[in-house]
């Protein structure tokens, strides 16, 4: 009888989402172009990938940005969060004003940076050059312009670990600060002592969660640069995007999706298994 | 729990957290100020306060956006999705907390490995799938793809609301004659509403902001969303960075004085769905 409260849920999504994801496993094996029918190809599609400079720029991209999403915000998020510990009054308006970036479309976000800071026309970064400072504009640049893009990111994404980092420090008790206080530890020695090692489980997930996010980046880098200067910026997802819609080439858009999937499958299982401890009490 | 520090390094901490602020509000300070200035002047210094207010900005940003129309389309399509998702993993979320099924783990662990599954895993079956059906421009089509994405983040969340409600309500209810339907929409529904009212926020949020999907889906100029449609303006229509940042200030303004008024809500339901599982 319960089941049946299940059905909409699952039916939705399994039609939506495992039934195409099973399709594009499929397609990786075919050359298609969303029109006529597929033709069977076996692992060309992958060995096409294999010798593609560009898919290598990407998956290096991919990879230089989960290094820096599992350090900068994460850092930042928990230096931050500590401060708000220490900050007697106004945690939550400080906590308000860093999470405003989460919640403003990320459309937007990309359009304010893009013409308000980076651009050396209408930007701040113009003003400068104005000024006879040396600048330019990250986003033109190809050794930069992945940088430029992270950054965008990072202003975008920090304030939410910050916020829940702050959630799961104050639910550390009392007793255990004020013991460490009392043998004499500083400020370094409680957080490294006692409140990291309390937080870990979540510092944990956020980073299991961090390394799925940073496959999956669209946003910024498609409306900021397409990838581009030169490819420079490009990452698996825009590439598989580029490759369906643009040229067309389903079968190997489909096969950068796997690829991209199997990055995502090693931390999706390390998350369930973190989360599975949640289930069994 | 909190930290008593010495008043040096409290002064400290505020001069960082200041900054941070400061690093926080300045890219937002600037889409508010440039929203009201002339292109020239914006040109000239996108710092300097307006010489001119130039309300106009935003009825032409109305106009060239086709805002009347592409914000009545995300407001539809939010609204739409907010009924699909609260609906159906309310139902959901019940029957997994409660463990009614024997199947519950294998469900939730399905739901958990769908949260993560990468968007274009299934993004270009389901376009060229849809383009066969002819649902490609159907907002509708649209509302069931945020449906599949959203809900088991749903799910989740609502999961920790039902498990807070005592089972011995629940059995009282069965005894009083009531049937298993009863109990869900009677009972069960009204002690979660609150869960319910964040969900719908968080999901309305997300619905809202959202691009890849809008893009692709939505191209039609009379379907497409806000957001897009600002994707468009900024992209191609206009380099009147004046009157982007005023299209802009459209889309985010309702959402930001939202958050202010709920940011309780907001920010416990976008941790809880990610961190309890």
């Amino acid at each position: 009888m319960h089941r049946l409260y299940l059905i909409p849920t699952l039916a939705i999504n399994v039609a939506i989402i495992f039934v195409p994801a099973l399709l594009t496993v499929a397609l990786a094996f075919f050359r298609w172009d969303g029109i006529s029918a597929p033709v069977f190809v076996g692992l060309a599609n992958f060995s096409a990938l294999w010798t593609d400079r560009i898919f290598w720029t990407a998956l290096t991209n991919n990879v230089i940005w989960t290094a820096i999403f599992l350090t900068v915000p994460i850092a930042m998020g928990l230096l931050a969060a500590t401060m708000l510990l220490v900050a007697r009054r106004g945690s939550t308006f400080f906590q308000v004003v860093y999470f405003l970036p989460v919640i403003i479309a990320t459309a937007i976000t990309a359009r304010v940076w893009q013409g308000m800071i980076y651009s050396p026309v209408t930007g701040v970064n113009g003003l400068l050059q104005r000024f006879g400072l040396p600048t330019f504009d990250p986003l033109a640049g190809t050794s930069t312009a992945l940088y430029g893009i992270a950054t965008v990111d990072l202003w975008h994404w920090w304030g939410f670990l910050c916020v829940i980092f702050f959630a799961a420090l104050r639910q550390v008790p009392q007793e255990q600060v004020d013991a460490a206080r009392l043998d004499g530890a500083n400020f370094w020695q409680t957080m490294r002592l006692v409140l990291l090692p309390a937080i870990r489980p979540t510092i944990t997930l956020m980073m299991i969660m961090t390394v799925i996010w940073s496959f999956l980046v669209f946003d910024f880098v498609y409306i900021l640069t397409q990838g581009g200067p030169a490819f420079s910026s490009e990452v698996l997802s825009t590439l598989a995007y580029r490759s369906a819609f643009y040229d067309l080439a389903v079968g190997k858009a489909a096969a950068v999706a796997v690829v991209i999937s199997l990055f995502g499958l090693a931390a999706t299982a390390f998350y369930i298994r973190a989360q599975a401890r949640e289930f069994d009490r | 729990m909190r930290l008593p520090e010495a008043r040096s390094t409290v002064v400290l901490t505020y001069a960082a957290l200041g900054v941070l602020l400061v690093i926080t509000l300045f890219p937002i300070a600037l889409l508010v100020l440039n929203s009201l200035k002339p292109a020239t002047q914006i040109v000239q210094n996108p710092l300097a306060w307006p010489e001119v207010f130039r309300w106009d900005n935003f009825s032409r940003a109305w106009a060239d956006a086709r805002f009347g129309r592409t914000l009545l389309n995300s407001v539809v399509l939010t609204g739409t999705t907010i009924v699909l998702v609260c609906s159906t993993a309310s139902l959901t979320a019940y029957v997994l907390a409660r463990r009614k099924v024997k199947e519950w783990k294998v469900v939730t662990f399905y739901l958990l490995g769908t949260t993560t599954a990468p968007i274009q895993l299934f993004l270009f079956p389901l376009y060229f799938g849809f383009a066969r059906l002819g649902l490609i421009n159907n907002p509708l089509a649209v509302s069931l793809i945020y449906t599949a994405v959203f809900s088991p983040f749903a799910v989740m969340l609502l999961r920790t609301y039902f498990l807070a409600v005592p089972k011995e309500i629940e059995e009282s209810a069965l005894i009083d004659g009531a049937s298993h339907w009863q109990i869900f929409t009677r009972v069960m529904l009204p002690i979660v509403s609150p869960g319910i009212l964040t969900v719908a926020l968080i999901i309305g949020l997300y619905s809202w902001n959202e691009f890849l999907i809008a893009t692709t889906f939505l191209q039609q100029g009379d379907r497409m969303t806000a957001i897009v449609a600002f994707f468009l303006l900024s992209g191609q229509y206009t380099s009147d960075w004046g009157e982007i940042m005023a299209a802009a200030l459209v889309i985010v303004l309702p959402i930001v004085i939202l958050f202010i008024f709920l940011q309780r809500r907001f920010i416990e339901g976008m941790a809880g769905g990610s961190v309890k599982g």
